[in-house]
């Protein structure tokens, strides 16, 4: 018999698809209202850390060196007040096999994929995701596709995915590009039907827990070399599984006292799924058009319960600007010696600025660094800005306009961090998940708790403010 | 005429303008959604035409034949002579300011 590869009939065989290609029955762990046993789902599904140090060590992941900036802090506590000038670190992830921290998600996810017998793993991303499962798909022998969203409708190409393209073929994958828009996901589901194979999802819980690993070593890490745990990591955050995984790792470290901080570059303005912005923007990841929907709406990844859940585990979240990473990122080369991916420093141009509100002997994590290489990198983004019509120039960053400059600081006492609103955030989560129901629960009370990091208090007056009643 | 077995790129519109997700933006409603995959050609073939590659993983994937032979040409950009004053101010301001030590 045809199967009808409509759009509208593939689209409505999502959740049978679904299940038969992450062979996980999320239904199990979905509670009475508007929740789901989050924890339960980590537990039964995943691997335990020992499991996953070993799965992931067998392939050559992880274990990467801790490094200490001594230049930037040096240099950021000339601009601090008397005292003031943490000390900052980077955890070089770029060390990995595939070159980023997203080995450590592939490692489980397509060991995972092995174990259950499937043939091949898929995963959708224009990210160093598609070159972490192509790394892993050759290491296992697995066969491999990547589905990335890479060009505009002129067939103009963001340079930075189109390297990433390339590390995918190099590692022997297939790589389907699309044009801009949130259709991908038709042609994802089309290929799961077709293939039988794995759905290597960003989401999935083996994959998140995959980064446990990287918060249990910062831990270790700095508990030898320093006799203790550092004060802030700092998270370059999009989809949130990055942060999620990590602060999960370091609470199984017993680090409950280092604060999580997420990091963006502010690309408020332009729409991510826009044909004419999609060029316009120099930044494809680390970036709040993936950051703020992921936090506030987990659940519209590509599985039914999505494992990253960043607003759980963020304390603060902090905003930059592209000229500000991209100045960070020459600072990392020129200072330290360092070449490495521009969106990887998202976090560490967050740090340069952090690290001035924070006392001498207090310690900053940046927990990632990406690879660079051509196409992906701060000379290649800012000529392909040039070409598209962006403005760059230096002044004050304060007064970048999405789309349309990058200002460069005219001098590196101007780099910033701005903080965002996390009520605001956690307002808008609560809204999400809700979703229009009328009145709740006492669970699901507590389930927003959990979701927010926050109390009863906060919650019940949040919902007085939507006029939604809670049943005794 | 490329013949059968060469390493080539197709294009082919998955949903054209009109028929796109409703949630989009009016200008990506108004462009079709297009899809790029790379296969052995299984027919000789022209330039343009109507095709059907077998990709590195066995599938059989259509479209219209857009490139022989692709390769990548992306690389380090043009010059970008705002990078070399953010060094120059980095290690200054780091290192002090006498050129000549440097």
């Amino acid at each position: 018999m045809m199967r009808d590869n409509s759009y509208q009939a593939v689209m409505s065989r999502r959740p049978e698809i679904m299940k038969a290609s992450v062979g996980i029955d999320y239904h199990q762990f979905e509670l009475p209202g508007i929740g789901f046993d989050y924890e339960r789902m980590m537990k039964e599904t995943g691997y335990t850390l020992s499991e996953m140090q070993e799965i992931q060590g067998a392939t050559g992941v992880g274990n990467t060196p801790l490094l200490e900036m001594n230049n930037l802090t040096a240099l950021a506590r000339k601009y601090a007040p008397k005292g003031k000038g943490a000390r900052i670190f980077i955890k070089d992830e770029a060390a990995n096999p595939s070159g980023s921290f997203k080995a450590r998600r592939a490692a489980n996810a397509v060991h995972h994929a092995k174990k259950l017998g499937y043939k091949g793993v898929i995963a959708a991303t224009s990210g160093n995701y598609g070159a972490a499962v192509a790394s892993q798909a050759a290491m296992h022998g697995l066969k491999c596709i990547i589905v990335q969203e890479c060009y505009d409708s002129q067939y103009v190409g963001q340079p930075e995915i189109i390297e990433k393209a390339r590390k995918c073929e190099a590692y022997g994958a297939e790589v389907l590009q699309t044009s801009v828009g949130p259709e991908l996901f038709y042609i994802f589901l089309t290929l799961l039907e077709e293939t039988g194979y794995f759905n290597a999802s960003l989401y999935t819980p083996f994959g998140i827990a995959g980064v446990e690993t990287l918060g249990y070593e910062l831990a270790m890490q700095f508990r030898e070399r320093e006799g203790r745990d550092p004060d802030v990591v700092l998270c370059t955050n999009a989809g949130g599984g990055n942060l999620t995984g990590t602060a999960r790792g370091l609470i199984k470290a017993g680090a409950t006292e280092s604060k999580i901080v997420g990091a963006s570059v502010d690309l408020t303005g332009l729409h991510m799924a826009s044909d004419n912005h999609f060029n316009r923007k120099s930044f494809t990841t680390g970036h709040t058009g993936f950051g703020m929907p992921f936090a506030t709406s987990p659940d519209r990844s590509d599985v039914p319960r999505s494992a990253a859940r960043p607003l759980r585990y963020m304390d603060r979240y902090l905003l930059v600007n592209q000229g500000e990473v991209f100045y960070m990122t020459e600072a990392l080369a020129q200072l330290e010696g360092l070449e490495r991916g521009p969106a990887g420093n998202t976090a560490l141009a967050a740090a340069f600025a952090l690290a001035q509100e924070m006392n001498e002997d207090q310690i900053i994590v940046v927990q990632e660094t990406e690879y660079t290489g051509a196409g992906k990198h701060i000379q290649a983004q800012l000529t392909f800005a040039r070409e598209n019509g962006i403005r760059i120039f230096f002044g004050n960053p304060d007064e970048e306009v999405k789309g349309e400059n990058i200002i460069l600081p005219e001098h590196p006492s101007q780099m910033k961090a701005r903080d965002v609103d996390m009520n605001k955030l956690r307002a808008s989560l609560i809204k999400n998940a809700i979703a229009g129901a009328s009145a709740i629960t006492q669970e699901d009370v507590e389930y927003l708790m959990a979701e927010t990091k926050t109390d009863k208090p906060f919650i019940v007056a949040e919902l007085e403010k939507m006029n939604i009643t809670v049943k005794v | 005429m490329i013949q059968q077995g060469t390493w080539v790129k197709i294009q082919r519109q998955v949903l054209p303008a009109g028929q796109r997700a409703p949630q989009l933006p009016e200008d990506t409603k108004q462009v079709p959604f297009l899809m790029w995959a790379k296969g052995f050609l299984i027919a000789d073939a022209e330039m343009n035409s109507l095709v059907t590659v077998k990709t590195i993983t066995g599938r059989l994937v259509e479209g219209t034949l857009m490139e022989v032979e692709p390769s990548y040409q992306h690389n380090y950009g043009t010059f970008v002579p705002e990078l070399l004053r953010i060094g120059a101010d980095l290690r200054r301001e780091r290192w002090g300011g006498d050129d000549d030590e440097r």
